[in-house]
């Protein structure tokens, strides 16, 4: 995992970002979120509220989002609760980006599984575009990161963009499907093998062939 | 009550009781970092790990396991001895070697437990990681890199002190203690952190390279920095206090003290009266003791003294004094510096009855005029963890930041004379309801009123159990108060009575909070330790010993006595305060009784009996009826907590502190 650091508190940032409130949809959104929880247990609504509040932010700057020091403390007194709570909360989970982000966060998964079916290729393929650990790159459309395990193994390699994953990637695929999202389209999200839907088995089922078509007692078979 | 085996011994624990807390009854040591007795259980550290039957065949931590009937618990296997070395290494993995220069080294959980617990060596040769340096303040000095995350010191802030500071950003390996964007901790008890510490990641700043525990002189003393009169260690080399750190007494401080209490003590070396001073010519020379009582001789006043306590001294100098004074004919004792002129008849009336271990049980407090935060840190504690049982708190007084919640009334006294129905049902309908009033609610008619709430509300009553519940309480502000009032220094008008009898010498015993300018015609004998506002104003200066520097006998605002222990020589020429007494009354001609201490205190337990014994000195549980109406502004008297006495405002750490946590001003830190 890369070295995460929350974005310093310095006076532009308080600029930026001091005024933080909801939008109006946001805040009947929050609202929402705030009723599923038992009465005094408000706070538990951090979670649910910092990923809106993450939401709000990467839309007003067209930017998968993040969570400045002042909007994390917006959440702290929305839910009057001590802000290091909201931090702590920030920090542990990654999928709180805590610094700025460009528009597509890269999630590119190098673990054993996607390694072996060529994640390197696609870690290469993303370097040529500019994108480091860490950064944003020039354009402000891409930052990358190499994550550990998705749970995407059936089709590995995969990477994570933003809230959809793309899976059964080589480095063509990849180049594909960032230059859809780099030209403001919609790629298909999900296995990227022609004729794949989800994860079945490629070539047709191995096991359990007599249920594909119609149920089927084994019991009798063992 | 479950019975376990413990090593092959069988016992029985209370119920509810851990598998930890059943080894320690059972007398076995068991190592840990992260269990504490007072915070709650996090299960981190991983230390404590036993080996328990039945159970999964691998060791579990202990400090989270609860023991049950008929466990078979073993502390001395092979497999236990193996998990501590493998615990041990784990928490070494990350930890720098360099106990020779950290101030925790002799004292410090994790090189204890390592000779003890660990394998002798390494096998992890990797880099360490390393984590920045925190800024917490100006108490608390931070090296993260030593750090073994055992969140005591977050669990502390949350649970203890109720002020959410310190939390834990990052994760796994990243993991960082840390106050939030690193503001200093401000909350009164913040340095307790620095003792639950098990490694030297929270030191104490002011005391940094100071001393080795080992190197310290260890007295066992009281602090007289607030009216708690909590049990303190004041540790000394040579003629120097270096630090005082908490003793245990669950009945008084548990085991904490307010910030003050601990590093007020830089100010005993500073700004110190080590001669005696005359006033020549409108202006203080410093003169010899012979000058000094040649001149005091000369005064002669005749019955026509007084004498005023002041808010840090022990019972023997007040006693001494009265003495004095009595030789001469004169009963002039007041301690109340400021004025106030509460009655004091009825020391039940002005004593905190329900005693602080007590007041956790109460369902429903009102408290009157008192910031207890600032005035008692450590009854605040007491009172948050009174509000987490379910008690509901009222507050009369201007609004002040709680760290247990509570509702404010009102500012003015007044409300005492009608209180709101809601509150008047929520005391009536406890079963333990208390009062606590403060320093500001004893004036004007507050004392009375809230005496006649006390009655109506039956806050002396039989409980259940068949105990007796007493729940009026006072919470004073000086350490010397209940002890002064014992010994009778308190006149039906307070000071102005003083002030009315225009003594021709007045004594001011430690006195600096005393307007002087009202005895402008007396002669004032100034006697303390340092050069505050009463030596400013005194024509006379004697000094004497400040609380580490003598013995002495306490008395706290539960009316506790306790016994102080001398730990240094005070500074100069300066002497312990009774011989100077002692040494006036030869000045004046007359005999006090006392030749020795042994003697002076012999005395006092002759005239004050409960002065001679530790513990409650119990005043019954007869209040006055009360009656009257109550009215006026409240306004707390502490402006700035940490420089409400002599020896805070001379201590360097907490002018710092004043200026840094109370009035925002930059951090004066110098380049490390």
């Amino acid at each position: 995992m890369a070295d995460r650091y929350i974005e310093p508190d310095t006076p532009e940032l308080r600029a930026r970002w001091g005024n933080f409130a909801w939008t109006p949809e946001n805040a009947e959104k929050a609202k929402d979120v705030l009723s599923r929880y038992p009465e005094g247990r408000q706070r538990s609504a951090v979670m649910p509220l910092l990923d809106l509040a993450q939401r709000q932010v990467g839309a007003e700057e067209n930017t998968q989002g993040w969570l400045p020091i002042p909007v994390m403390e917006y959440i702290a007194s929305y839910l009057d609760m001590p802000i290091i709570r909201v931090v702590e909360v920030a920090t542990f989970y990654t999928m709180y980006n805590i610094a700025p982000i460009g528009r597509f966060h890269v999630q590119v998964c190098g673990t054993t599984p996607c390694m072996l079916r060529g994640s390197d290729d696609l870690i290469s393929a993303c370097k040529k575009r500019g994108m480091k650990a860490g950064h944003i790159s020039e354009d402000g459309l891409w930052s990358f990161t190499e994550v550990e395990c998705m749970g995407n193994c059936a089709s590995a390699p995969m990477v994570q963009i933003n809230d959809d994953n793309y899976e059964d990637l080589t480095a063509e695929r990849l180049d594909k499907v960032l230059d859809a999202l780099a030209a403001g389209e919609t790629p298909k999200a999900g296995t990227q093998e022609p004729g794949r839907h989800t994860v079945e088995p490629v070539g047709g089922p191995t096991t359990l062939r007599d249920m594909v078509t119609e149920n089927h007692d084994y019991r009798g078979e063992w | 009550m479950p019975k376990v085996k413990v090593d092959g011994v069988e016992i029985e624990v209370p119920q509810g009781a851990t598998v930890l807390q059943a080894c320690e009854l059972a007398g076995k040591e068991i190592p840990r970092f992260c269990y504490h007795e007072r915070l709650s259980i996090a299960g981190n550290c991983r230390m404590c790990l036993v080996e328990v039957k039945p159970g999964p065949p691998k060791p579990q931590a202990s400090c989270a396991l609860p023991a049950n009937e008929g466990q078979e618990i073993r502390t001395d296997s092979e497999m236990v001895k193996k998990a501590r070395e493998g615990v041990m290494e784990f928490l070494l993995i990350n930890h720098p070697l360099d106990c020779p220069i950290c101030d925790q080294g002799g004292e410090c959980d994790l090189q204890d437990q390592s000779v003890a617990y660990g394998r002798g060596g390494s096998r992890y040769d990797e880099s360490k990681r390393a984590v920045t340096t925190k800024n917490m303040g100006p108490l608390i000095k931070t090296t993260m890199t030593r750090c073994i995350h055992c969140t005591r010191c977050v669990r502390f802030s949350e649970e203890i002190a109720g002020v959410d500071e310190i939390g834990a950003i990052y994760r796994g390996e990243n993991m960082q203690i840390t106050t939030y964007l690193e503001k200093a901790a401000t909350h009164e008890m913040s340095a307790n952190v620095i003792d639950l510490c098990p490694v030297g990641a929270l030191t104490s700043r002011p005391y940094a390279f100071e001393a080795r525990p080992w190197e310290l002189k260890k007295t066992i003393g009281i602090d007289v920095s607030d009216a708690v009169g909590s049990n303190i260690r004041i540790d000394s080399r040579g003629r120097e206090v270096l630090r005082v750190l908490p003793r245990v007494n669950d009945d008084v401080n548990e085991e904490w003290i307010s910030d003050k209490a601990r590093y007020q003590v830089d100010g005993l070396t500073k700004r110190r009266l080590d001669k005696p001073f005359l006033r020549k010519g409108g202006k203080l020379v410093a003169v010899s003791w012979q000058e000094a009582f040649s001149a005091i001789a000369l005064l002669n006043p005749g019955n026509s003294i007084a004498a005023v306590a002041g808010d840090m001294l022990d019972c023997e100098t007040m006693f001494a004094a009265k003495k004095l004074l009595g030789a001469l004919g004169s009963s002039l004792l007041e301690g109340r510096q400021t004025g106030m002129d509460y009655d004091c008849s009825s020391l039940a009336a002005v004593n905190f009855n329900t005693g602080f271990n007590d007041i956790e049980t109460a369902d429903a407090i009102l408290i009157v005029g008192s910031q207890v935060r600032t005035e008692a840190p450590l009854v605040n504690v007491r009172l948050r963890k009174a509000v987490k049982r379910g008690a509901k708190v009222f507050l009369i007084g201007p609004e002040w930041e709680t760290t247990f919640g509570g509702e404010f009334l009102g500012e003015d006294l007044s409300v005492l004379n009608q209180l709101p129905q809601h509150v008047w049902d929520a005391l009536l309908n406890a079963k333990r309801p208390a009062m606590i009033v403060g320093g500001a609610g004893l004036g004007r008619g507050g004392l009375e009123a809230s005496l006649s709430i006390a009655s109506q509300l039956k806050l002396v009553r039989e409980l259940e159990d068949g105990s007796t519940w007493n729940g009026f309480n006072v919470l004073h502000l000086s350490a010397a108060r209940m002890g002064g009032l014992m010994l009778g220094y308190a006149q039906r008008g307070g000071i102005a009575d003083l002030v009315a009898a225009a003594p021709k010498v007045l004594l001011a015993l430690g006195a600096d909070e005393v307007d002087f300018t009202k005895f402008a015609n007396s002669m004032v004998v100034y006697i303390g330790h340092h050069g505050d506002k009463g030596a400013h104003a005194a024509d006379v200066v004697l000094p004497a010993a400040a609380y580490t520097e003598k013995n002495g006998t306490y008395v706290n605002t539960e009316g506790r006595v306790q016994f102080s222990d001398k730990a240094v020589f005070a500074p100069g020429d300066a002497r312990e305060d009774w011989t100077i007494l002692r040494a006036m009354a030869d000045a004046f001609g007359v005999s006090v009784g006392f030749d020795t201490f042994e003697e002076l205190r012999a005395a006092m337990a002759a005239v004050v009996p409960a002065l001679g014994n530790e513990g409650l000195a119990g005043y019954g549980q007869d209040l006055p009826a009360g009656g009257g109406s109550a009215s006026g502004v409240i306004a707390y008297p502490i402006k700035d907590f940490y420089l409400t006495n002599p020896i805070a405002r001379a201590s360097a750490v907490m002018q710092q502190c004043s200026a840094e946590l109370l009035h925002g001003e930059e951090i004066a830190e110098a380049a490390e």
